[in-house]
């Protein structure tokens, strides 16, 4: 599995979820995983339920078999700031720039910078490596831009060594740009099986391969199971209202055909949303490129849903 | 806040939010579509756009990045930057629907072309880091959103604009990039990075302290001396035109808060499009812009919802048995009335505690006649689809409970928000006719 791994996907299709549960798959026995997020939303945090995160890496889950998960949610300003006092030892001359807008300008407005800090910070976390020579992360998960985004934030060189051609801030992209298009990144994309996300999907991947990006897995979440299909449904609505109703009343459920219209008409609802997903599932299919598939979580994605989404993802081969 | 009881319903109490009243008066002139992405947005602005038109007004729908089959169902699927009249548009008050996608490149070429003479400004849209502000900045799209806002507003060829809000990072970005951009546009770093420019040489030292040429000198380090030159050529040549951005965006963020316009945030049933909502709320509270409520798209319901998600998925793990163990078998409620809790509870324990001794079925001669009656084979598939019809009626009581648990937590944050319900559709919209479907969920009230 790559070493770098990023979460990119429609807003509503549960990327920050995804790139959560990927991280807690990924720290099996003993190995450690960071999840970084990138846009201030905070959705770790929220998602396992803690305060809100500080720009700093703190273990957040522990996995089955004994790995750990570390969080972190970069922030673009402090990035600079750091960044600024490692190369040139700054200090309190930072503030006097915080004061002046020039970090402002640098971090929200001169374009570009922004993602180079933030993929940066990423690259960083993958690469570090502790006095015994070994990496601080197993894996590093990033829970990145949506769809629409992806391609543009994580192809910093072409913004910025167009625009900053010389200078660190150069060599920076430079070095990002190399980590991120070797094997060692993988960037997935989660979906729903509906239109407008797969759609979006396939949009997506195109522009990653144009951008020479290295594109992972399909991420297919909330796939609800198919409990009745369209013949079978067909069959339903002829005529044995009647027989359902008195096989409902056989195990106690009272309503007769009463009932038994809206069950009908719920399934036939089910039945075309089979429909449509199979006709989405050969969309994602002709795109030629791997998936994994997560359940539907009827309670919502808790952090006992987390558990179980990371438990899917390595019987689906994840940390494997 | 009153307290509300496990029992009832936190939604009860919530005041219903009435869209057809809004859009009808001729007082609305601009509804803001915001939430956070992926709630449907685009569609909800759309098909609020077509009932507003069918209703007898005149409707520009300004969207900004919609799907491609949401854009061509209205016929907009090129990117142009002007309002096409959408056909198909019914009713017979003379309301007609206009529908426009935003490209802001575009748009902010546009704003450089009307204020500058034409040398100065095509040394602006030559210039590098122009091109990149323009073309990628992360708020320049949330900036022209607004500004094309404005200009249509201006243009008083429609009475009513209903836009929607760009997919931020952040579903608040669209408020703050406006001023982002102003600010920067005319704000200190900029006039600091224009001053060498403008004085020149030494004489501009005398006002430039030591931040100043720390800071020119430190950004040529980190983005290299040609970026910092592009920027300042840039600044240079915008010079006339800051005071003008300044304006525009003070101009744009007054008239969201004029008594004409109408906020409506948009929102799933789920944990973090309702917490964007709610912080939404908050922020409009704060800036004083007038919240019309709370569309809640893809709520599920079910005419069902007095069986019970455990009463069915009981019931449907009892069929399953009764297949395998003896067909006939089945505990059958003869007395007829409607099952009593106790009842309840030894199905669910039945159902978890398997092998259960049956009720020995008494004889019922209806019944046992009517069984008799159908094929054998019919009976196993009867079972086995009702126990399907159950397993799915389960399955969606359990997601009316989810989803009716994060409303309620929004509602006893802001029990004073009208809400709005859209019946969750089982697929996508392609056309006007399905806009229009949902223009009739998003005003069918409670």
């Amino acid at each position: 599995m790559s070493r770098l791994q990023v979460v990119s996907g429609k807003g509503g299709t549960g990327k920050t979820t995804v790139a959560a549960a990927l991280a807690l798959a990924l720290a099996t026995e003993g190995k450690r995983t960071l999840l970084v997020e990138v846009e201030g939303r905070q959705g770790i945090a929220q998602l396992f339920e803690t305060e809100a995160l500080p720009y700093e890496e703190r273990k957040i889950a522990v996995a089955p078999g004994g790995g750990e998960v570390y969080a972190l949610a970069i922030d673009a300003e402090r990035a600079l700031l750091d960044y600024l006092q490692m190369f040139y030892k700054l200090g309190t001359a930072g503030r006097a720039l915080k004061k002046l807008g020039a970090i402002d300008f640098a971090t929200t407005i001169a374009p570009g910078v922004r993602d180079v800090l933030l993929t940066g910070k990423a690259c960083e976390a993958v690469r570090r490596r502790e006095k015994h020579g070994g990496h601080t992360y197993d894996h590093v998960v990033m829970d990145a831009p949506p769809t629409g985004r992806i391609t543009r934030f994580l192809n910093v060189n072409d913004e910025v060594a167009g625009l900053a051609r010389i200078g660190p801030i150069h060599n920076q992209a430079q070095a990002v740009m190399r980590v991120l298009k070797s094997p060692e990144t993988a960037v997935h994309l989660v979906t729903l099986l509906e239109e407008m996300p797969v759609q979006e999907t396939a949009d997506g991947i195109a522009e990653l391969r144009a951008a020479e990006l290295p594109v992972g897995r399909v991420v297919v979440n909330m796939v609800r199971p198919h409990v009745l299909d369209e013949a079978a449904v067909r069959a339903a609505s002829g005529d044995h209202r009647d027989a359902i109703a008195r096989t409902l009343a056989s195990v106690g459920v009272a309503g007769g055909t009463a009932l038994v219209e809206p069950l009908l008409d719920q399934a036939s609802e089910h039945a075309r949303r089979v429909e449509l997903e199979r006709a989405q599932r050969a969309v994602l299919d002709a795109i030629g490129v791997p998936s994994y598939e997560l359940p539907f979580l009827g309670d919502g994605a808790d952090i006992a849903g987390l558990y179980r989404l990371a438990k899917e993802l390595r019987k689906q081969g994840v940390g494997a | 806040m009153t307290e509300k009881s496990p029992e009832t319903h936190g939604l009860d109490a919530v005041p219903v939010l009435d869209l057809d009243p809004l859009i009808d008066d001729l007082g609305t002139r601009i509804i803001v579509c915001c939430g956070a992405g992926g709630v449907g947005k685009t569609t909800t602005a759309a098909a609020l756009g077509v009932r507003a038109a069918e209703r007898g007004r005149r409707v520009v729908v300004l969207t900004i990045d919609p799907a491609r089959r949401l854009a061509q169902s209205m016929g907009i699927d090129s990117l142009d930057n002007t309002p096409r009249k959408v056909d198909g548009i019914k009713g017979s008050d003379g309301g007609e629907l206009h529908a426009m996608m935003l490209d802001m490149k575009r748009t902010f070429d546009e704003i450089v072309e009307a204020h500058a003479e034409p040398d100065r400004a095509r040394a602006i849209l030559e210039n590098p880091f122009y091109q990149s502000l323009s073309a990628g900045f992360a708020g320049t799209q949330e900036y022209m959103a607004m500004e094309k806002l404005g200009q249509l507003r201006a243009r008083d060829e429609w009475d009513l604009i209903v836009v929607d809000t760009p997919p931020s990072r952040s579903a608040l970005d669209f408020l703050d990039a406006p001023k982002r951009l102003g600010s920067f546009l005319d704000g200190k770093f900029i006039k600091l990075l224009m001053a060498p420019a403008k004085v020149g040489g030494r004489a501009g030292m005398k006002f430039l302290n030591v931040g100043m040429s720390m800071m020119t000198g430190t950004l040529g380090k980190l983005l290299g001396g040609q970026f910092l030159k592009d920027v300042q050529t840039f600044v240079a040549a915008m010079d006339t035109m800051f005071g003008g951005f300044r304006t525009r965006a003070d101009a744009t963020y007054k008239l969201l808060q004029a008594p004409g316009t109408a906020f409506l945030v948009v929102a799933t049933p789920e944990r973090d499009a309702l917490r964007e909502a709610a912080y939404f709320v908050e922020r409009l509270a704060a800036e004083e812009m007038p919240l019309a409520g709370l569309v809640l798209n893809r709520v599920h319901g079910s005419a069902a919802a007095l069986l019970s998600a455990e009463r069915a998925r009981a019931a449907a793990e009892n069929l399953d048995e009764g297949r395998i163990v003896d067909q006939g078998a089945g505990k059958t409620d003869r007395s007829g009335s409607p099952a009593t809790e106790p009842e309840l509870s030894d199905l669910a324990t039945a159902a978890t505690a398997p092998p259960v001794p049956q009720a020995a079925p008494t004889a019922d001669p209806a019944q046992e006649s009517a069984v008799d009656d159908a094929e054998h084979g019919d009976d196993t598939d009867v079972r086995h689809l009702t126990a399907g019809l159950l397993r799915l009626h389960a399955e969606r009581m359990r997601v009316l409970a989810r989803e009716q648990r994060t409303r309620d937590r929004f509602t006893a944050l802001h029990p004073e928000v009208a809400v709005t319900e859209v019946a969750a559709l089982p697929g996508d919209v392609h056309d006007l006719a399905g806009l229009r479907a949902i223009g009739d969920r998003l005003t069918a009230g409670r």
